[in-house]
C-alpha cells in the first residue's frame, strides 16, 4: 500500500480534500443529506477524480440542492422536479467524458420521477444515482412520498396508508447493474460503495436512508436517525480497491470475502456476514430484499451488481471522442452527400 | 363563392366540355387507408412533374390504420399555384365505402374515373363518367388477393395517364423510381398500368376538357415533403443528440433523419457521430436535449402540439437556465387530440409564451422546402447564439404533403456555435460571471461542463440567481436577469429570419401571412388583382420575435389582413400588441377546418370586407 494518500493531506493528483468541497449546506442542521454530501467529497477524493470532469445532476428537493455543497470546480445542473433522469441521460450522451452523478430525493424519484428513473435503469446510462431517501418531501414541508411506510404518521399526525416502494427491489427489476443500499450515518459503508459506483459503467443506484430531522424523526419512523441507527444489518463488510493500487492478497479466509472485479481494474472487496449474499446473484438479491422487507431490518451494502452489463455507449455505437467536441468537419457531410440526395428526390 | 357559374344550362356545358384545359385541374384519388395507394398516388404526382408540370400533392387521410377513408389530391398547375385547390375536377373513385358520397359532392362538369363494379354513373347525369374494371384488369396481372389489391391502384394510373395525355414513358420511370431495387415489383406495376391504359384506349370515348401537355417547368426540381427536408436540414446542421417521442405528424421527421445519420454520419472507424433516443415521452424528450445542450452538443426533439403541452415546465427551465436546443413543432389541429392527421397553425401562442412566469422564445415559421430545409439548420446557430430553446414551427401540410421545389443549397456557412470560453478564454477574461451582460446584447458567456480552468466552473438551476450564477432571491438580482432575458430577446430580432415583403405600386391594403399560409398567397393575390383589381402589398413572417419594421409596414397600408390557421388569430393578436394604437387596422382571416388554406377562401373574405367598407 505504497499509494495511500500521506497523512490524508492530498490525493493521487495531489489535491487536498478541500478541492473536492462546495458551498457551505443551507440545509437544516443535522439533516442527514449533509452526512451523505461529506461520504461524497471522501469518496471522489480518495478516488482521485478530477473535479471538472464532473457533471453534478439533481432535481429538486432538499436534496437535489445538495450538489452545490460538493466538488465546487465542477459544473452542476440542477433541473426540474422528477426529471433529472433525462437531462442526465443527454448531458452524458453529449460528453462522455464526464463522470457523472446524479442527487436525488426519495419524493424526486420514486414519486414525480419514478418513469424516467425507470427508463433510465433500463438504459443502463453511466452514472451514479443517489437517492436521498427519507421517505417525506423535505422541501414542501413534510408531505409523505411514496416510500413512506404504511402505518407512519407524520408530525401533523397523519398516517400513511399506501404500501412504500423499495427503490432497490425496483432499481434490479428495470435491470440496473449496480444496486446498493445504504445509511447516512455510516461512512464506512458508503464511501466505498460510491468508490464502486465510481468504476462502474452502468447506472449505479444507491438507495440511502437519510433522515429528515425536521420533518420524519419520530422514533418509530423506519426513516428516522436513531431507527437506522438500531436496525442496520450490514449485507457484509466492503472494501474499495482502486485500480491503480496493486490489488492485494486475499485476507480473508475462502468462503468468508469476495472480489467483485470492475470493468476498470478496480475491486469491490466484500467480506461476508453470515448470511452469505452473493451479489452478482441478481435472484439471491430479489430474495434478500423480499426477506428483509417489513422485518423490522435495514438492510445495507451492495445487493446486486453485474460489471458485464450492456455498455450504453456500445449500443449507440458511439466512438470514443465526445460528440460535444467533434467540429464541423465531422458533422457536417460534404456537398457531395447533398448532391447525392438531391439527385434521388428528382 | 363556388368557382363555377350559376347557369349548367346543357347547350353551354356542353361546349365548357369541349373546350380543352391544359395543365390547370385536380385530381383526387380516394382509397381505403392502408389499400397501398401510396405507390400509385406518387408514381401518378411524378409521372405529370417529369412531364414539366408543376404539381403539388395533398394526403387527407384519418387517425387510423386501416379501411378508412384517406384523399390523395394533385394539384396540376401551369401558373405552379401550390396551394389546395378546393374544388375537385377529377375524381378517381376506388373507395365503396365514401365512393356515392364522394360523387355527390362534386360540382357538375366534373369527371369521375370509377371501378366499374361500384356502378356510379347511375348516381347523376352532369358528370362525365369513366368506369374502368380496375380489380378485374389487375387480376390479369397477378392472382394474390393481397397484391392484387395494391395493383388495382397502379391500373388507375394507366388509366388516367391514356385519358389525359400522361407520357406512358414518364409513368413507366416513375414507377421504376418508386420501386427501384425490385425488379419483379416494378415488372407487375408497369404491366398493370399498361393494362389500365389498353383499356381505356379500346373501351372508352373521350369526353372530358382536361389534358396534361408537356412543359419546361420542372427541371431539375426535387419532390419532397417538409419532415424531410427539416431533417436534411439538421442533418447538416450537425444536430448530435435526437430525441424524439412518436407522434403524427412529426415522427416522419425524426425517422428520416436517423435514416440519413446512419448512412451520412459515421466516422472513418464506422463510429457514430451521433446520437438518436426514442425517448419514454415528450417530457424525457425535451430533458435529454436540454441535457446534451448543456453539455455542448447540438440537440433537437420534434413533436407536435400535445407534447409541446408536455414540454413546457423543460422549455421554461431552459429559457431561465440559458440552454440551447432545437424544438421542432409539425402543429397539427388541437386542442387536446383534436384532429390529429389535419393541418394547424394553432400552437403560434403556445410556443411564443410555453411555461410559466415571463418566458418568451423565438420560433421560426417555414413556408417552403427550402425554408424547411434552411431554417432547421439556422435554428442551431441561434440556439447556441442565444442560449435558449428554439422551435421550428411546421405543420402537418408543410410537413406531411409532397412538394415541388429547387433542389437545396449546401449551407456553407459556419456553424455559429455562440459565447463559448474555452479554459485558456477564461484565462484571459477578469472575472468570469455565467450570467454577466458583457456585450450589452443580452447575452452571457457560457463555459462547457468539463472545462477544465477551474474559474469556468457554474452552477445551473431554474431558481434566482445572480450574475456569479450564485442562488440568489434579491430583488435586484432578480430584476437585473429578467431584463437581460428581455435584452437578448431583443438582439434576437435581427438574428431571426427576417421577413419578406412585396409591395407593389398601388396596393392600399396590406396582408400579413406566415408559414404554410403563404403558399395560398401568390394565388390569392392573382385573383385579387385580377377579379376585382385590388392591389396588395405582402409582409410574411417569418419568426418570432416580430421584427422592428412591422409597424412601419402596418402604418402604410389603409386596412391589414393577418390570415391564419387557427380560430383565434393567434399571430394577430401578438402583431396587435406590437402595433399598439394601429391595432383597429388589423383584421383577421382565420381558417380553422383541418384543411390547408385555400386562395379562393382569402380572396373572398378580403373582397367580402373590402365590400362592407365601401372600397
Ligand atoms: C412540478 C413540481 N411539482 C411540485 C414541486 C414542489 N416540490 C418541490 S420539492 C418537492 C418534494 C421533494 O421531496 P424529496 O424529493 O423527497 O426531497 P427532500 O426535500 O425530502 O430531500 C416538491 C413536491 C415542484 N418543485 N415542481
Ligand atoms: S427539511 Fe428535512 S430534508 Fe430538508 S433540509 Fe431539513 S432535515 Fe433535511
Amino acid at each position: 500500500m505504497t499509494r495511500k494518500p500521506p497523512s490524508q493531506k492530498v490525493n493521487r493528483l495531489g489535491l487536498p480534500m478541500t478541492e473536492y468541497k462546495g458551498l457551505p449546506s443551507t440545509l437544516c442542521k443535522g439533516c442527514g443529506h449533509d452526512a451523505i454530501t461529506s461520504q461524497i467529497v471522501k469518496a471522489f477524493y480518495e478516488s482521485a477524480i478530477e473535479p471538472h470532469r464532473v457533471a453534478k445532476m439533481s432535481g429538486i428537493g432538499c436534496s437535489s440542492k445538495t450538489p452545490a455543497y460538493f466538488l465546487s470546480t465542477a459544473h452542476g445542473f440542477n433541473a426540474v422536479h422528477g426529471r433529472m433522469p433525462s437531462v442526465a441521460t443527454g448531458a452524458v450522451l453529449g460528453n462522455r467524458s464526464l463522470v457523472t452523478i446524479g442527487v436525488s430525493g426519495d419524493g424526486d424519484t420514486a414519486s414525480i420521477g419514478l418513469g424516467q428513473f425507470c427508463h433510465l435503469l433500463r438504459r443502463n446510462v453511466p452514472m451514479i444515482y443517489i437517492i436521498e431517501n427519507n421517505g417525506v418531501y423535505g422541501l414542501t414541508k413534510g408531505q409523505f412520498s411514496a416510500t413512506a411506510d404504511k402505518g407512519a404518521a407524520l408530525k401533523t399526525g397523519a398516517i400513511n396508508d399506501l404500501p412504500p416502494i423499495d427503490c432497490c427491489t425496483l432499481a434490479i427489476e428495470m435491470g440496473c447493474s449496480y444496486v446498493a443500499r445504504s445509511f447516512s450515518g455510516d461512512p464506512k459503508q458508503l464511501v466505498p460503495l460510491i468508490q464502486g459506483a465510481l468504476s462502474h459503467q452502468g447506472t449505479a443506484v444507491i438507495d440511502v436512508v437519510s433522515p429528515c430531522v425536521t420533518f420524519n424523526n419520530r422514533e418509530d419512523s423506519t426513516k428516522s436517525y436513531p431507527w437506522a441507527k438500531e436496525h442496520e444489518e450490514l449485507l457484509h463488510q466492503i472494501d474499495f480497491v482502486p485500480h491503480f493500487e496493486p490489488i492485494e492478497e486475499v485476507e480473508y479466509e475462502e468462503g468468508e470475502s469476495k472480489d467483485v472485479e470492475m470493468p476498470d481494474g478496480s475491486v469491490i472487496r466484500l467480506r461476508k456476514l453470515e448470511r452469505g449474499h452473493d451479489p452478482s446473484d441478481r435472484r439471491s438479491a430479489m430474495r434478500i430484499l423480499e426477506d428483509t422487507r417489513g422485518k423490522g431490518e435495514l438492510l445495507t451494502g451492495l445487493i446486486y451488481v453485474d460489471p458485464q452489463a450492456d455498455n450504453f455507449f456500445d449500443l449507440l455505437n458511439l466512438g470514443d471522442r465526445p460528440l460535444a467536441q467533434l467540429g464541423e468537419e465531422e458533422l457536417r457531410p460534404g456537398p457531395e452527400v447533398l448532391d447525392e440526395v438531391m439527385k434521388s428526390l428528382m | 363563392m363556388s368557382t363555377t357559374p350559376s347557369q349548367p344550362v346543357a347547350e353551354e356545358s356542353q361546349r365548357e366540355r369541349r373546350q380543352t384545359i391544359v395543365n390547370d385541374f385536380s385530381i383526387q384519388v380516394a382509397t381505403p387507408n392502408g389499400s397501398g395507394s401510396q405507390s400509385s398516388n406518387n408514381v401518378l404526382m411524378r409521372s405529370i412533374f417529369q412531364m414539366g408540370i408543376p404539381v403539388s400533392g395533398k394526403n387527407l387521410f384519418p387517425s387510423n390504420i386501416q379501411g378508412l377513408p384517406t384523399w390523395f389530391t394533385i394539384r396540376v398547375s401551369k401558373d405552379g399555384y401550390v396551394g389546395r385547390k378546393k374544388e375537385i375536377d377529377i375524381l378517381i373513385a376506388m373507395n365503396p365505402q365514401t365512393a356515392r358520397e364522394d360523387v355527390e359532392n362534386l360540382e357538375p362538369n366534373q369527371v369521375v374515373i370509377y371501378d366499374e363494379p361500384l356502378k356510379l354513373a347511375k348516381i347523376r347525369d352532369d358528370l362525365t363518367f369513366y368506369p374502368v374494371p380496375f380489380t378485374d384488369l389487375a387480376g390479369q396481372v397477378i392472382s394474390n388477393v393481397k397484391l392484387k389489391k395494391l395493383v388495382a391502384n397502379m391500373v388507375y394510373v394507366g388509366s388516367a395517364a391514356e385519358l389525359f395525355g400522361i407520357d406512358m414513358e414518364q409513368v413507366e420511370a416513375a414507377i421504376g423510381k418508386w420501386f427501384e431495387g425490385k425488379p419483379k415489383a416494378v415488372d407487375f406495376n408497369v404491366k398493370a398500368a399498361r393494362l389500365g391504359a389498353e383499356y381505356v384506349r379500346d373501351n372508352l370515348e373521350k369526353r372530358d376538357p382536361y389534358q396534361v401537355k408537356s412543359m419546361n417547368a420542372t427541371q431539375g426540381k426535387i419532390i419532397i415533403d417538409g419532415n424531410a427536408a427539416a431533417a436534411l436540414g439538421c442533418l447538416f446542421a450537425g444536430a448530435t443528440v435526437m430525441t424524439w417521442y412518436p407522434i403524427t405528424p412529426s415522427s416522419s421527421l425524426c425517422e428520416t433523419l436517423i435514416d440519413y445519420l446512419n448512412k451520412y454520419r459515421l466516422d472513418k472507424d464506422g463510429k457514430a457521430t451521433f446520437a438518436v433516443i426514442q425517448a419514454e415521452d415528450e417530457l424525457a424528450a425535451v430533458g435529454m436535449a436540454i441535457g446534451a445542450g448543456w453539455a455542448g452538443a447540438r440537440s433537437m426533439t420534434s413533436t407536435s402540439g400535445p407534447g409541446i403541452s408536455l414540454m413546457s415546465e423543460f422549455v421554461g427551465l431552459a429559457y431561465f437556465a440559458e440552454v440551447p436546443c432545437v424544438i421542432f413543432d409539425v402543429q397539427r389541429v388541437g386542442p387536446s387530440t383534436g384532429l390529429p392527421t389535419r393541418t394547424s397553425q394553432g400552437d403560434v401562442s403556445s410556443l411564443y409564451y410555453l411555461s410559466h412566469g415571463d418566458t418568451k422564445h423565438l420560433v421560426l415559421f417555414p413556408a417552403s422546402m427550402a425554408e424547411c430545409f434552411d431554417f432547421a439548420g439556422r435554428s442551431f446557430d441561434l440556439a447556441e447564439r442565444f442560449q435558449q430553446p428554439v422551435f421550428v414551427a411546421s405543420d402537418l401540410d408543410l410537413g406531411m404533403n409532397n412538394w415541388m421545389a429547387d433542389p437545396f443549397d449546401y449551407p456553407d456557412k459556419p456553424y455559429d456555435r455562440g459565447k463559448v470560453l474555452t479554459a485558456e478564454d477564461l484565462d484571459k477574461v477578469e472575472q468570469f460571471a455565467r450570467y454577466r451582460d458583457v456585450d450589452g446584447d443580452g447575452i452571457a458567456y457560457r463555459t462547457l461542463p468539463g472545462n477544465d480552468n477551474p474559474r469556468g466552473a457554474f452552477f445551473t438551476r431554474g431558481s434566482g440567481r445572480n450574475e456569479q450564477a450564485r442562488y440568489s432571491e434579491r430583488p435586484e438580482d432578480y430584476i437585473n436577469q429578467l431584463e437581460r432575458l428581455a435584452r437578448k430577446h431583443r438582439t434576437a430580432r435581427k438574428y431571426v429570419p427576417q421577413p419578406l415583403l412585396e409591395e407593389p405600386e398601388g396596393a392600399q391594403i396590406g396582408i400579413i401571412a406566415y408559414g404554410s399560409t403563404d403558399v395560398a398567397m401568390p394565388e390569392c393575390r392573382d385573383q385579387l388583382r385580377q377579379e376585382a383589381g385590388v392591389e396588395t402589398a405582402y409582409y410574411r413572417i417569418r419568426a418570432l420575435p416580430l421584427c422592428d419594421d412591422l409597424r412601419d409596414f402596418v402604418e402604410r397600408y389603409r386596412d391589414i389582413y393577418v390570415v391564419e390557421q387557427n380560430r383565434d388569430g393567434q399571430m394577430a393578436d401578438i402583431i396587435r400588441l406590437e402595433v399598439g394604437e394601429n391595432s383597429p387596422k388589423v383584421h383577421k382571416i382565420v381558417h380553422f377546418n383541418g384543411l390547408p388554406i385555400d386562395a379562393r377562401f382569402i380572396s373572398d373574405a378580403i373582397l367580402e370586407r373590402e365590400k362592407s367598407v365601401g372600397n
